[in-house]
């Protein structure tokens, strides 16, 4: 079956973490508990990701955060489209 | 980027945000199904299930130079995130550092032991 370009679900992903930050980690742990910590530091390398994204003019495509690597980069998160503020 | 998915961005972006700025917003609009993204970056609210106000300066070199935390009660100031990326694009280009409140043009300061005690002469806010 041809893979659907467009579908309902499709998976990014997600945090992509360096293997030193969970090196602590007893061996085996789902990685789901160790992306529950916040890693995010100042003044420490940021954290990359890929996740699906909305593009003017572009459409439907997956982001890395890495993929601005060497720009000054702005990360916005905000509670929902549609709210208020 | 938020919890909503890639679909809603589009729709919210043609139904909206295109008529608040012209051509919609330019940048990609990413969607953290889960949380996954915004619990790493510590905005993210198990509770509500949605990541809050978060906003983030990464340098060049991909290090975090800057965060800013709200509840979602209280929009952000545009104005406050041009001035620090301002700032510290003047400091990663002259070495120098900048006092509270400075803008673009302004005095700096250069660190080192002839400035101790002596800001006050330079600095005047």
């Amino acid at each position: 079956m041809p893979e659907l370009k467009e579908g309902c679900v499709k998976p990014a992903r997600g945090p992509i973490i360096p293997a030193e930050a969970t090196a602590g980690a007893p061996s085996g742990a789902a990685s789901t508990q160790e992306v529950r910590k916040m890693l995010a530091r100042v003044g420490q390398e940021a954290i990359d990701f890929e996740a699906n994204a909305f593009v003017a003019g572009v459409g439907f495509k997956p982001v890395k955060l890495s993929d601005y690597k060497g720009k000054w980069i702005v990360l916005c998160f905000y509670p929902g489209d549609f709210t208020f503020v | 980027m938020s919890t909503d998915s890639r679909f809603v961005h589009k729709i919210w972006q043609e139904q909206e945000l295109s008529k608040m700025v012209d051509g919609g917003v330019p940048f990609p609009m990413l969607s953290d199904a889960g949380g996954k993204i915004g619990a790493l970056y510590g905005v993210y609210d198990e509770a509500a299930g949605v990541d809050i106000r978060g906003r983030f300066i990464i340098d060049p070199d991909f290090v975090i130079r800057a965060m800013e935390v709200l509840t979602p009660e209280v929009g952000r100031n545009p104005d406050e995130l041009i001035r620090q990326i301002k700032a510290f694009q003047h400091v990663r280009a002259t070495g120098e550092v900048t006092p509270s409140g400075w803008q673009p043009g302004q005095p700096t300061l250069k660190p080192g032991p002839a400035l101790v005690g002596r800001v006050w002469e330079i600095w005047k806010p």
